[in-house]
């Protein structure tokens, strides 16, 4: 077929470009550094965060454009709150649900202003982050709580040892980690062969082919790539599980459930959504709501990759996730975004992240580079809806 | 023998699919009141469009000339500098800002950075006087009536050093008195030399006031009435708006046995949501039998969507006062979902605003109202969501390569039927249609009625509203006439002609 334009995939695949030009880009100028599989490694634990908030951020910028403020400061407060509870060595489990339900519980708070009260999401979030700083602090009284439950820092991506063991053991490579990554390509090859055929035989429309065959190579290279790089290094690091398993249920959520297709519905056109029999007030309230469970969930990454508990963290995390949206090509209007965009913002900020950071960039010109980073994916986003019409 | 101060020449004007004005020839002295007529969507407002620059120079074809020289405006400054100021319908004022930072926005007292308020209050107080407006410029816009905040529109067009007033629809939103006063206005200013053009749709108020009377039809001028030359009363403008053939451009219904009643509203009654005692819909009954179309006709501002809205689970409206029958048994529809439920569709005529989600697809579009048709338990199954919307594609004929198109991508007609697609998807009984071929072109016209005739063959009752008068005629068994929120009769198509029901439309606005 030779529909497909070459203009249409550049459009439709800007920033994954963007990112390969990134990627070229620090390669040269850190000799190759930046691909080094414990830098490939550190990428993903440090900025496990960005993922897990990204994902509930994109929700509420469905919904139109709103985001939340306040879910940097419930990271601190969420993650304080399980610190404190093993620091007095209460069960791990127990500990882990508290910092979900208490992440949860603030997401009801303030989705049920916004929605329900239609307080403006900037002020609902804005008064949560100052709220929950605060409270963060009382709740630490000012200090550092350290954390020593081994069983918590394995689960969730802190310390030495979190790492999926390796079951098939040779000395410096981690054959399990490989053969998983090689399992989850062959998963996805049969995947995409099975829809495709189930969709042929029920005669619809079906990509072609060729595009086909190479979507499928170059995401199974990749996927096979970095689980090379990661079985170079110790492994699976816990923190990519929990990574994967919020990406594929917040994936499924936005393309498959009918809660998924309100929140875009809200954010294209509210009122045409409430014309037509749906509660526009539950859309808010559910983004919010994850959101609240997904800063929960940050909270518990954050601590456990910090082994301790600080009243400053999760400063500025909230800007991050929006960030990581805006770049992955979320709408700043609502409607439009989703979470392989997510991906791709948040891996493209992790890199510019570390790969300044290897060439000893000073960490005031990296704010500035990753300003002029946001600016210019939201300026595309403004100039490529504008050539549509 | 007066000069001529503006005359517009051969101007053609088209959208895409549309020709909103074929080669129109307007002219009007200095010195008098020139009304313009016609029906809603006959073109006036699109020619005062070309004519104050809103539609600049270049995307229409013909020449402009004003006091003598050929005019081309970009924008609406260049026509205000010439002295013609448009003041339009929808009241252009900041509620939260004073009468006198309102009269002069974008166009301030004083320096560039430094807004001589003194004088800028002043100013504003001189011209209030000669509106004869009794109010300080300072209060707020909000804090006035809709009759006062009119003349400060007035006040601040004079402010402009306007030349050529162009007033549109000017007394819509005002009561009887205040129209009235209003009018008198405009003769005083006639008298001290202005000129003005009056767009209407209440020909009393044309008589009242007019010198000349432009009758504009399907974009075109069709006639000048002077009325110093010639008599003329009301029917005589009637004749020239309506005077056309109704022929095929409606199909035929065959053999549609109309059944019960499905439908009923009695003494219906419903407030404005933010003027909580005002009334938008005045104590209104109808009913619609199966298998028959019912159409309401009236203007724009009627109370025609406003009624529809609030049965349509109370969607419009602060109070709403009435019973509601389906099927002989009251309900109360507390929403849109509760309605949905009950059997009715409510398809708007903002199809744009308030029906689709232009930035999804075809597919997306078709199910939104009935989700749960296609999934279960909260999953969507994504197939059969597929299935739907070809289907609806295929029934209504809808132009496009895939139902994977975004819906904004397709022309007027197309997203009318998406939209008709995804009322239709909710299997209703009742299928109210506001303006259901606004801004469409004739061939999506006639396939729209084809649709409408399958959807009464089925049983189904239509309630149509529309201020096309051939249109309401030539589709209904049966027609409600609405003006100022009240029904003010009922007839039978067959009786019905465009005359007897234009002249039911000024009887009410007499009988005040």
């Amino acid at each position: 077929m030779k529909g497909i334009k070459l203009t249409d995939v550049l459009k439709k695949y800007t920033m994954v470009i963007a990112l390969i030009l990134v990627l070229i880009f620090f390669y040269i100028t850190t000799g190759g550094k930046i691909l080094y599989a414990q830098n490939i490694n550190n990428l993903i634990s440090q900025n496990a965060y960005v993922f897990v908030l990204a994902a509930g951020m994109l929700l509420c910028i469905l919904t139109g454009g709103n985001i939340d403020l306040a879910c940097g400061s419930v990271v601190c407060f969420a993650g304080g709150l399980g610190a404190v509870m093993l620091d007095r060595d209460m069960n791990v489990w127990f500990a882990v649900i508290a910092m979900l339900v208490c992440g949860t519980i603030i997401g009801i708070w303030q989705g049920f202003w916004i929605a329900y009260f239609k307080v403006p999401p900037f002020i609902a979030t804005l008064s949560g982050m100052y709220a929950f700083r605060g409270l963060s602090n009382v709740l630490l009284q000012g200090y550092t709580v350290g954390i020593r439950n081994t069983t918590f820092l394995n689960v969730f991506g802190g310390g030495a040892d979190c790492y999926i063991p390796d079951f098939m053991g040779s000395a410096n490579f981690n054959t399990t980690c490989m053969v998983i990554g090689i399992g989850i390509a062959a998963i996805y090859v049969i995947v995409v062969l099975r829809n495709r055929i189930s969709a042929k035989a029920n005669g619809y429309e079906v990509e072609a082919l060729p595009s086909v065959i190479v979507k499928s190579v170059i995401i199974c290279a990749v996927v096979i790539w970095l689980f090379y790089k990661l079985a170079n290094y110790k492994g699976i690091p816990t923190s990519l599980i929990w990574i994967a398993l919020v990406l594929l249920v917040y994936s499924y959520i936005t393309t498959k459930t009918t809660m998924g297709r309100y929140l875009y519905a809200v954010g294209g056109n509210e009122k045409a959504t409430v014309l037509s029999g749906i509660d526009s007030r539950k859309v808010y309230f559910f983004a919010y709501i994850n959101m609240g469970l997904m800063a929960g969930l940050g909270g518990i990454l954050t601590v456990a990759r910090a082994t301790q508990a600080q009243p400053t963290f999760g400063q500025g995390y909230e800007m991050d996730a929006i960030a990581a949206c805006f770049i992955g090509g979320a709408s700043a209007y609502g409607g439009e975004g989703n979470i392989f965009g997510v991906i791709i913002g948040a891996v493209l900020m992790g890199v510019i992240n570390q790969g300044m950071s290897i060439m000893g960039t000073d960490a005031n010109y990296q704010k500035v580079v990753k300003g002029l980073v946001l600016l210019f994916a939201i300026i595309f986003d403004v100039m490529s809806n504008k050539k549509k019409k | 023998m007066a000069k001529v101060l503006l005359e517009m020449k051969n101007i053609t004007k088209t959208f895409p699919g549309v020709k909103a004005l074929d080669n129109v020839n307007f002219q009007v002295e200095e010195g008098e009141i020139h009304a313009l007529v016609g029906e809603n969507g006959a073109g006036k407002s699109t020619l005062m469009n070309v004519l104050s620059g809103i539609y600049p120079y270049g995307t229409y074809e013909g020449d402009i000339i004003y006091n003598g020289e050929v005019c081309q405006f970009q924008t609406i400054k260049d026509s205000e500098k010439k002295g013609i100021v448009i003041i339009h319908q929808e009241l252009a004022l900041v509620p939260q800002m004073s009468i006198g930072e309102n009269m002069f926005l974008g166009n301030e007292r004083g320096k560039k950075n430094a807004i001589n308020w003194n004088e800028t209050y002043k100013e504003a107080d001189k011209y209030l006087k000669m509106v004869g407006l009794s109010e300080s410029s300072h209060v707020l816009i909000k804090d006035i009536g809709t009759g006062k905040q009119q003349l400060v529109e007035i006040a601040k067009a004079l402010a402009k050093n306007a030349k050529l007033l162009i007033l549109d629809e000017p007394t819509s939103s005002l009561n009887e008195t205040d129209s009235r006063a209003l009018l008198d206005l405009m003769l005083e200013f006639k008298k001290q030399g202005m000129t003005m053009i009056i767009i209407t749709h209440k020909l009393n108020e044309v008589v009242y006031v007019a010198d000349k009377i432009t009758v504009v039809r399907d974009g075109a001028t069709i006639e000048t009435l002077d009325k110093h030359t010639t008599e003329i009363d009301e029917a005589r403008i009637i004749k020239g708006m309506v005077g056309r053939e109704i022929t095929d451009r409606f199909p035929k219904r065959e053999n549609v046995a109309i059944g019960d009643i499905n439908m009923e509203v009695d003494n219906w009654t419903v407030y404005h949501p933010l003027y909580t005692e005002r009334k938008v819909v005045d104590n209104v009954s109808l009913n619609v039998r199966k298998g028959e179309v019912v159409g309401i006709y009236g203007l724009m501002g009627a109370g025609r969507t406003e009624l529809a809205m609030s049965i349509f689970g109370r969607s419009y409206g602060s109070e709403i006062q009435g019973t509601l029958r389906i099927g002989g048994k009251e309900v109360t529809l507390k929403n849109p979902r509760e309605a949905i439920n009950a059997k009715i569709a409510y398809v708007t005529e903002d199809r744009k605003g308030n029906g689709l989600v232009l930035s999804n697809p075809i597919r997306v579009n078709t199910s939104l109202a009935n989700l749960s048709g296609v999934s279960s338990r909260g999953i969507i199954d994504m197939d059969k969501e597929y299935q739907v919307a070809v289907e609806y594609k295929e029934k209504l004929k809808t132009k496009t390569p895939s139902v994977e198109q975004n819906v904004g991508n397709l022309s007027g007609g197309n997203q009318q039927k998406v939209l008709l697609a995804k009322w239709m998807f909710t299997d209703p009984d009742v299928l109210i249609l506001d303006e259901p071929t606004r801004g469409i072109d004739v061939g999506a016209k006639y396939e729209i009625y084809c649709i409408i005739n399958d959807l009464v063959s089925m049983g189904k009752s239509v309630i149509m509203i529309s201020s096309e008068l051939p249109e309401v005629i030539g589709m209904s068994d049966r027609i409600y006439i609405m003006n100022e929120g009240k029904f003010m009769g009922e007839m039978k198509a067959s009786e019905a002609t465009q005359e007897n029901i234009m002249a039911c439309i000024i009887q009410s606005g007499k009988g005040e």
